[in-house]
């Protein structure tokens, strides 16, 4: 093997090393830039899809699969839970929840701090009590929960 | 033991195309080494030198260079046959259906850029497509797209502008009709 880059390659490069600076915007012509711009605007337009997770409006909290009670999202409160093996504490503030506290041996649920997207669950099993995030939109109804 | 020679015809075409491949493997490998924010985010720099071959040579030889590419790019870095290297060939199959369509534009006001991004795009489409399809059977994957899809305009533009700097020397260089001047 002669060269190692391809001849034309080499010209090119060569070529374009001694034509010195082409200011770039030369590079572009008119159906370009309006492709960028439509491309731009498609990209932008794009982004809701990363939030469509949803807004969490309430917290669903159930014991032993039963619905316990369901807290709206916008007025801070806490919730105690009786459980199998004691009392389990949910916090509520503006747009999130956490469990606070938790009999269960490893607290798993209450280091997992606080959930702020819909379907986002805790779930604290020795105790049998779940805590878990809805959105407006019912779509996500289909999945039993979305981790991030 | 019996040295026994056997001499496949190679054309200047093959020697030229195989080159072009190399350079591209280069990149790929090179890119290899950088880090990546999120899998499937990368330069593409290959893609460069397929935007070149296809405005000097047509889009066969850039269809050759191009999955050429992907085959010997990834067993260089040990990834022929991983999932990584069934989404890149995704991307690069997608790609070049676009650029198929896109070499079409009128060239009085489309330049290399427009090809780059349009084929940045069906790149990651390729991609996510496949990987919603077999890697995560969920819709999950699509909350990735725009920044995949940002990335793709980003890396498809300055990539176009590159291959367009390289085209406008080009002009001044005319392209070596591919069968007279053997590439050799």
């Amino acid at each position: 093997m002669k060269e190692r880059i391809p001849a034309g390659l080499r010209e090119l490069l060569a070529q374009a090393t001694a034509d010195g600076h082409l200011p770039w915007r030369r590079l572009l012509k008119a159906g370009d830039w309006l492709l960028l711009l439509a491309a731009a605007a498609l990209v932008a337009a794009s982004f809701p899809l990363l939030w469509r997770g949803g807004v969490a409006d309430r917290a669903i909290v159930k014991r032993d699969g039963q619905l316990v009670t369901e807290l709206a999202l916008n007025i801070p409160r806490k919730y105690e839970v009786i459980g199998a093996i004691g009392t389990t504490v949910i916090e509520v503030q503006p747009g999130r929840a956490r469990v606070l506290s938790d009999p269960g041996p490893r607290q798993y649920c209450v280091q997992q701090g606080w959930l702020t997207r819909a379907n986002a669950v805790a779930i604290c099993a020795p105790n049998h009590v779940t805590l878990q995030l809805a959105g407006r939109s019912g779509q996500n109804g289909a999945y039993d929960t979305l981790n991030y | 033991m019996t040295r026994s020679i056997i001499e496949l015809p190679v054309t200047a075409d093959d020697y030229r195309i195989a080159r072009y491949a190399a350079a591209a493997i280069a990149l790929t490998v090179a890119e290899a080494a950088l880090p990546s924010p999120l899998p499937g985010i990368k330069p593409g720099l290959a893609n460069i030198i397929v935007l070149v071959v296809l405005a000097r040579y047509g889009w066969k030889d850039a269809a050759w260079v191009s999955l050429l590419r992907v085959v010997a790019g990834s067993l260089v870095i040990g990834q022929f046959l991983a999932p990584g290297f069934f989404l890149a060939l995704a991307g690069a199959l997608c790609s070049l259906a676009v650029l198929a369509l896109a070499q079409h534009l009128p060239p009085r006001f489309f330049g290399p850029v427009s090809a780059s991004v349009l084929a940045a795009f069906a790149h990651i489409g390729g991609q996510i497509a496949l990987a919603r399809v077999w890697l995560v059977p969920h819709d999950g994957v699509f909350y990735l797209l725009p920044l995949f899809a940002t990335a793709a305009l980003v890396f498809g533009t300055i990539n176009g502008l590159v291959a367009a700097r390289l085209l406008a020397a080009a002009v001044a260089t005319p392209a070596t009709p591919p069968s007279v001047k053997a590439a050799l």
